[in-house]
């Protein structure tokens, strides 16, 4: 176990909200996956059925966050300034994947884009653009 | 209440209380009508998103806002349409107050034939001081399509 891996695992065992959604994440070297098993408390729109809105936002916000953990050495959760989340395809009843591309991490802010896709990789469900408030390192 | 406004709130209590995702979260309905919607959400320990401080997750505000979007497109009509968001922004003010519960306003105040443009605000204890504001855009799939 790297450090890096502690820290992530870290972070999402101490935040209450990742295990409702029912989120885990794998890191491979550097690389991180995030998972989002499917559940039924998920579900957004029951006719489809589809994934809620809301929850493919949170699940890609909540793997930038993650991704933010592997780099920056602080147990502090750092805050979220703004994302702007692109739909792309309806998010169906199925196992959802994303990672994360932290484009700068500067001293306060940083700029991430993160990307989610269910049976291939080549076309994502949803993106998401978004500016992150970093917690000071201890 | 007349027979469309009944419908109304028939349909917001149903999008509200039985949507899987809304369930889960324990939205409960505030007010509905006139392109206009509000939920509320209720603190719970398990929706938590920085331990240290008790305050409740981002996401789960992600999708409150969300889903008070989709309420205030389908009470402008009082027909049920389909909805998908097409894309969402929001941005995060301040984090909320340690335990509190949210609650959110959205205005649906343009409807074409195929998309829905929402904004949307959320706060904690002041309406006048938001914790964050979104503006979405949504398609409409029950929609006649564009001539």
């Amino acid at each position: 176990m790297s450090e890096a891996n502690d820290r992530l695992q870290g972070f999402l065992a101490s935040v209450p909200y990742i295990q409702f959604l029912g989120m885990r994440c794998e890191l491979a070297g550097d690389e991180m996956t995030a998972t989002l098993p499917f559940a039924p408390h998920l579900i957004g729109n029951t006719m489809l059925p589809a994934l809620h809105g809301g929850v493919i936002g949170a699940f890609l916000e909540m793997t930038a966050l993650a991704q933010l953990s592997v780099v920056q050495h602080t147990p502090k959760v750092h805050k979220t300034i703004d994302v702007t989340i692109e739909y792309l395809r309806p998010g169906r009843a199925l196992t959802t994947y994303a990672r994360a591309d932290l484009r700068k991490v500067g001293r306060r802010i940083a700029n991430v884009t993160v990307e989610a896709w269910q049976e291939a990789r080549g076309t994502p469900v949803a993106a998401l653009r978004g500016h992150f408030m970093l917690s000071g390192e201890e | 209440m007349d027979a469309p406004e009944n419908a109304i709130a028939e349909q917001a209590r149903h999008m509200v209380e039985t949507v899987p995702q809304a369930a889960a979260l324990g939205f409960k309905l505030v007010s509905v009508g006139d392109g206009r919607g509000s939920i509320l959400v209720p603190w719970r320990a398990d929706l938590v998103g920085d331990p240290a401080t008790d305050v409740i997750a981002s996401g789960v505000v992600t999708s409150l806002l969300d889903h008070c979007c989709g309420l205030a497109i389908n009470s402008s009509k009082g027909e049920r349409f389909p909805t998908a968001t097409l894309d969402l922004r929001i941005d995060y003010m301040r984090p909320a107050a340690p335990r509190a519960e949210i609650t959110a306003l959205a205005h649906c105040y343009k409807m074409t034939r195929s998309i829905a443009f929402v904004r949307a605000e959320a706060w904690d204890v002041d309406p006048a001081d938001p914790i964050a504001t979104a503006q979405a855009a949504f398609i409409l799939h029950g929609a006649s399509a564009p001539r």
